[in-house]
């Protein structure tokens, strides 16, 4: 199953880690973090804050903050390059064109001082080697298929000038003007409101399919999770606790995290006034991380010594369907 | 069962803020923030309140703490008027706010006993030894150690952060509290430990919530009425469960519909809201909504005015002619 997956994934991310030097020291914030994302697929990764599922995007697009941030283990491979080895020329060629990312906050990721087509218009002109006019047409066209109204003179308007959603559609313009084979997308609506979101997710899903594109989707609404991604990985505290198709994970979570956090999110149809299952204490700071298990301290459940030591194996227990295999977290 | 006492009313509240322009910057227009509410919320209840962001969901609370003077209309206490100049320290001190933003609403320089201690203070309620005492009952009733009392914000997560602006609000004993998005700004997992703290609280004090809040799955779980706005003004009203299993206005549907809804075999039909929330300073002239959605019925609505109309025990929908069909 493994096997068979490699060969087709478009992006093989293999035992990644991840450190930081921070005033308490060197922090770990992935621990050999592993998964695949299949050509025309839209995977999810989910979790709370902290638990490194923006490491994993930023390391990918090798945006790491320089000097605090090393990648210190695994391979990054996309088709069959390793992100990891280019200089720092060739990962230039390949952010924009192979791969487009779509950050949270639509404001910070535009220019605030140029006019929305010009931004545009610069992808073309880095990765397409057209002249100034022809990419400005070319970004005029994007700003088209994104669904913005009247694209020639949108194109000419600056960022304070549009919208919360219009600001993602231009930001989802410049992700998607190469048409590159991999989208990282960042917690993309988490800035936005549920309609501007249906609107958005409703676009990128449309593009995705048009250009048979892989998504990375990055968020923390298991609902956004349910209703775009394939394949979902839930991370906690800078590992990847679980990995399985989305209709096997919503059906049958395995691991007590992700029990917990699909216990806790109020549902529309469930009864109101009820309390609300929790998960107790909060996501770990990652100066006080243990080798074993992660979850342990807030599962609610004893943990036998081995299993707080040595981190459990990452076992698949069904056809596709992975988890880190701590006993007593994984018995239901 | 609850008592069916009146806490708060609105009528006809309007909260418009001048647009200045010109070289002398004279008032050229307004802002339609809140424009013509009428709500009552009864004791005991959460009163729910849900709209795209830029719909005045905020202005409204904040004029009814006190922090915004309304234009117009008025808001009863208790079956008392207030005068918008003259909100007596009464009234202040029986409604309460809870902020967003955890990490910006407690002074970073006040240890949680001082920022719990300061209501007590400028309300002049208590000798210095009542008052830690009182604090350290706060903390206990939130959920905290007493000892937190000595530390500083930052040295507490987001939750219990929030948990700190409970207190907060909670010192002076009050009616009612204004939450403004009081989990937003919290993680999944912390966000239900506060929603507990919140309804457990309510069972205890008995206490009244005004909540505002963009997560139609958290409104729904612990409110007893839902309000809906768009562009200032409520479009719909009435018991939650009518809401989400009855909606009428077309608003109040589109919004439901496109919540994520976290089952993956879940099947719906999703109604997509073309644009955004227009811009109140200059807003269409008909129906708001009919507007956006470039509904056929919009030129009917132009120029009329619009009525709440009952469809239901307390259900009311602002009665449009492009986006309520009875």
């Amino acid at each position: 199953m493994r096997d068979k997956q490699d060969s087709q994934a478009l992006l093989k991310v293999r035992d990644l880690s991840v450190s930081f030097t921070t005033d308490e020291g060197e922090v770990e914030a992935l621990d050999r973090v592993s998964f695949d994302i299949a050509r025309g697929e839209i995977l999810g990764l989910v979790g709370e804050s902290g638990c490194g599922k923006s490491v994993s995007a930023f390391s990918v697009m090798r945006l790491l903050p320089r000097p605090m941030g090393r990648i210190t283990n695994g391979k990054i491979l996309l088709d069959t390059k390793d992100l990891l080895t280019l200089t720092k020329e060739e990962i230039r060629k390949i952010r924009g064109k192979e791969i487009g990312m779509i950050f949270q906050e639509p404001m910070n990721a535009l220019n605030p001082v140029k006019k929305i087509g010009e931004q545009i218009a610069e992808v073309f002109l880095l990765h397409q080697g057209v002249s100034h006019r022809q990419a400005l047409d070319l970004a005029i066209g994007m700003l088209d298929e994104v669904g913005i109204s009247d694209p020639a003179n949108r194109a000419l308007e600056y960022p304070h000038q549009l919208s919360g959603g219009m600001r993602q559609r231009v930001v989802i313009a410049m992700a998607l003007a190469c048409k590159p084979k991999l989208i990282i997308a960042d917690e993309p609506t988490t800035a936005l409101d549920v309609t501007v979101q249906a609107q958005i997710l409703d676009l990128l899903q449309n593009l995705q399919k048009k250009n048979g594109s892989s998504i990375l989707l990055i968020t923390h609404d298991l609902g956004v999770i349910a209703e775009n991604c394939d394949q979902v990985c839930v991370m906690y505290a800078g590992r990847i606790v679980e990995r399985a198709s989305v209709q096997t994970l919503f059906k049958n979570p395995i691991h007590a995290y992700t029990r917990g956090l699909m216990a806790s999110i109020p549902r529309m149809d469930g009864i109101p006034k009820n309390k609300l299952m929790t998960i107790p204490g909060i996501v770990p700071a990652l100066s006080q991380l243990d080798q074993g298990c992660r979850f342990a301290p807030r599962s609610g459940l004893s943990h036998p010594v081995n299993s707080l030591q040595r981190r459990p194996p990452f076992k698949e227990v069904a056809s596709g369907h992975w988890v880190e295999a701590c006993p007593v977290c994984t018995k239901i | 069962m609850k008592q069916e006492k009146e806490v708060l009313k609105l009528d006809q509240l309007c909260v418009h803020f001048p647009v200045r322009g010109g070289v002398f910057r004279r008032a050229i227009g307004s802002c339609r923030a809140v424009d013509g509410v009428s709500l009552s919320i009864k004791r005991g209840q959460t009163f729910g309140l849900v709209g795209e962001s830029g719909c005045g969901k905020s202005t409204l609370a904040k004029s009814i703490v006190g922090l915004v003077t309304p234009t117009s209309g008025s808001i009863f206490f208790q079956g008392n008027e207030l005068n918008s100049n003259l909100l007596t320290p009464e009234y202040r001190k029986s409604v309460q706010m809870v902020f967003q933003d955890p990490f910006e609403s407690l002074n970073a320089r006040m240890t949680v006993g001082a920022i719990l201690e300061e209501p007590l203070v400028i309300h002049r309620l208590c000798g210095k030894h009542e008052r830690s005492k009182r604090v350290a009952k706060l903390l206990k009733q939130v959920g905290l150690p007493e000892s937190a009392a000595k530390r500083y914000p930052f040295e507490f997560s987001g939750g219990q952060r929030q948990r700190i602006g409970v207190a907060r609000a909670l010192a002076l004993e009050p009616e009612l509290l204004v939450l403004d998005e009081p989990v937003s700004a919290l993680d999944v997992s912390v966000q239900s430990q506060v929603l507990n703290l919140l309804m457990d609280l309510q069972d205890q004090l008995g206490l009244t919530y005004f909540l505002i809040a963009h997560d139609l799955a958290v409104v729904r779980h612990i409110s007893d009425v839902i309000a809906v706005m768009y562009l200032g003004k409520i479009v719909e009203v009435g018991p939650a469960k009518d809401i989400y299993a009855n909606p009428v206005h077309a608003y109040t549907k589109a919004l439901l519909s496109s919540i994520p809804i976290p089952d993956p075999s879940a099947k719906k039909k999703r109604i997509l809201i073309p644009g955004d929330v227009p811009s109140p300073i200059n807003p269409p002239k008909g129906c708001a909504f009919g507007n956006r959605m470039n509904s056929p019925n919009y030129l009917t609505s132009v120029d009329q005015e619009l009525k709440m109309e009952k469809v239901g025990a307390g259900h009311w929908v602002l009665a449009c002619p492009c986006c309520v069909h009875l």
